[in-house]
């Protein structure tokens, strides 16, 4: 890195303006995710009311789903449309006409969509299930409010942790782009498969036993079910702490294989144009 | 003081190669393509070089290692004491460049944003950048540009802020891709007389390349022609004019008809009723002389000495290193 945060702060600040300027599609979204959700909340339910031995209660698992709702767009399942049409156009190497560190640089960029759309969509989500649903009666259903202060503290680190891994995979993703010179390859493989073990679909917890020592260990769990399980009080103390390294250490892990990679594309990038 | 050394540059790109039909595939091969071949030139600081060629000669191959966005396969180059692709950051934050086919702009922002942003990217302290953004708004005419979001801009209103946006920090050397691509009269005007200021009154150094010859014309003291990856002239324009078509034309309108009209050193090129329009070499016929001659013979109107159209000079210069034209 050349020194100094000003220009990428400058960028994430800049990207980040220019996508809320995207309300239509994110009211669209809101709308979507509160119909999911609504779904996955009944199906939980009529789950919950024949399981008996349930890896974590009702309320916990709603509050896991609401949060999903909130947060989706935190989830890296796809690479970055401009870098996509900076492939497409071959304008790639003129990315390179910028004195900046070119991994930094898209993982600013990162770093601004994965908070963007996720504020434009969180405020109206969290307000709808956690407020308004007390007011119609539908307090069965509503998020409730973090289970603790220690929750509370450890879930907003949490969260910290969730955007700098979503921007390391989705800078690896956006590198991947360039590598494989088309963005549909990686988010056809990368997408279901982020959805799946970030626990956006179904919570991780409720996966048969023998499986969850693979959910927990696998970086994507860091990408949701680590701070919503946090939220509710499902994990705590030492378990919780446990789990933001293990977050910590896949962002440790993505940052060095993105930056690697991209030193690669971009040496070959240099010696056979764009 | 010499600011830029190229020397021996080479660049040779591996090109993979298909072969037809659905097994195509399986023989792939790769073809070797020489972009530039042993290209050597040095220019002076506050120099205003023009590169010009037909497509595919290597002009933005040149100016891409220049720029520090590709390595060459051999050969040495630098600026200002750097090897761009060496030091890429340190070398890019002292450059300006402009390339006309694409923006780097932020499309969705409104221009003055985009500067801004630009700022903070190229580190640039704050009352720098007020005087600098001041003198170009008045230089470029951009005052009502500023809060206009970058899509709604024209043509010819973006290339104007492409240009401010490659200034902001002062570079030292501007590398223009044929700036004004696509431009209408006006707009092109614009760009040269700010080009000219800055290269004169401010002493940038500019490497700019083109396919309008008028921009050569009106702004670079020197050319260097590219084909095939090699130079293939470097002087100045009037040298290049010389040396490919020396020739005057007079274009003479007569008063009477002359179906008989000759006079010895000339070779008529057109005639359409009175008007004959001539051409001459003036170091063997000078130009009063031959005038004088006609008007002794016939009935002269009006008579008119120009040079052969640089347009056509350089056709025929790419003509004669049989440089295919698209």
């Amino acid at each position: 890195m050349s020194g100094g945060l000003r220009p990428y702060l400058a960028v994430v600040r800049a990207r980040f303006s220019v996508l809320l300027q995207y309300r239509a599609a994110a009211v669209a979204g809101f709308l979507t995710q509160c119909w999911w959700g609504g779904i996955k909340v009944m199906v939980l339910t009529a789950f919950f009311a024949t399981a008996s031995g349930a890896p974590m209660t009702l309320p916990q698992a709603i509050d896991y789903v609401w949060l999903g709702q909130a947060l989706f767009t935190m989830l890296p399942w796809s690479g970055d449309p401009d870098v996509a049409r900076l492939v497409r156009t071959g304008d790639v190497a003129y990315e390179r006409l910028r004195p900046l560190d070119t991994y930094t640089f898209w993982y600013s960029r990162a770093v601004a969509r994965r908070t963007a759309n996720p504020t434009m969509r969180a405020i109206p989500m969290l307000f709808t299930a956690g407020i308004l649903f007390r007011f119609v009666g539908w307090s069965a259903f509503a998020l409730r409010a973090p289970s603790g202060a220690e929750a509370a503290l450890l879930f907003a680190v949490s969260i910290v942790l969730v955007i700098a891994l979503s921007a390391a995979v989705s800078a690896l993703l956006d590198t991947l782009t360039v590598a494989t010179l088309s963005e549909r390859g990686v988010t056809l493989i990368v997408g279901p498969l982020i959805i799946v073990l970030s626990g956006s679909l179904v919570p991780l917890p409720l996966f048969p036993d023998w499986a969850q020592p693979i959910l927990r260990n696998q970086p994507f769990a860091g990408l949701m079910d680590t701070p919503f399980r946090i939220y509710s009080g499902h994990l705590a103390g030492g378990v919780a702490v446990g789990a933001l390294a293990r977050q910590a250490l896949w962002v440790v892990v993505f940052v060095m294989v993105g930056r690697a990679l991209m030193t690669r594309v971009m040496a070959r990038l240099q010696t056979q144009g764009g | 003081m010499t600011q830029i050394i190229v020397d021996e540059l080479t660049k040779t790109f591996r090109v993979a190669e298909r072969r037809e039909g659905p097994l195509g595939f399986l023989r792939r091969r790769s073809r070797d393509v020489h972009a530039l071949q042993r290209v050597s030139f040095s220019l002076r600081e506050g120099e205003l070089l023009g590169l010009i060629g037909p497509n595919g000669a290597g002009k933005s191959t040149t100016i891409k290692i220049l720029c520090g966005i590709l390595e060459p396969t051999s050969g040495r180059c630098e600026v200002g004491g750097v090897v761009p692709w060496r030091e890429r950051i340190r070398h890019v934050a002292r450059i300006g460049a402009v390339f006309g086919q694409r923006t780097q702009l932020w499309w969705d922002l409104p221009v003055a944003d985009s500067f801004a942003l630009l700022r903070d990217i190229y580190r640039v302290a704050p009352s720098d950048y007020r005087r600098n953004l001041d003198e170009l708004v008045a230089l470029l005419d951009l005052d009502r540009l500023l809060t206009t979001p970058v899509r709604q801009l024209s043509l010819g209103q973006r290339m104007r802020c492409e240009i401010a946006a490659s200034m902001l920090h002062a570079p030292r050397v501007l590398f223009l891709d044929e700036p004004t691509i696509g431009l209408d009269a006006v707009a092109k005007l614009a760009v040269r007389d700010f080009v000219r200021t800055l290269n004169r009154d401010r002493g940038v150094t500019v490497i700019l390349t083109t396919h309008d010859m008028h921009d050569v014309e009106a702004l670079a003291e020197r050319v260097i022609v590219i084909g095939h990856g090699r130079i293939l002239a470097d002087g100045t324009l009037s040298s290049l004019r010389q040396n490919v078509l020396g020739g005057r034309r007079l274009r003479v309108q007569f008063a009477e008809d002359v179906p008989d009209f000759a006079i010895p050193g000339t070779t008529v090129r057109h005639r359409v009723g009175r008007s004959i329009e001539l051409s001459f070499d003036p170091r063997e016929t000078p130009a009063h002389a031959l005038i004088a001659t006609i008007a002794a013979r016939y009935e002269v109107e009006d008579v008119h000495v120009d040079e052969p159209p640089i347009d056509e000079v350089v056709a025929r210069f790419y003509a004669r290193h049989e440089l295919e034209v698209r």
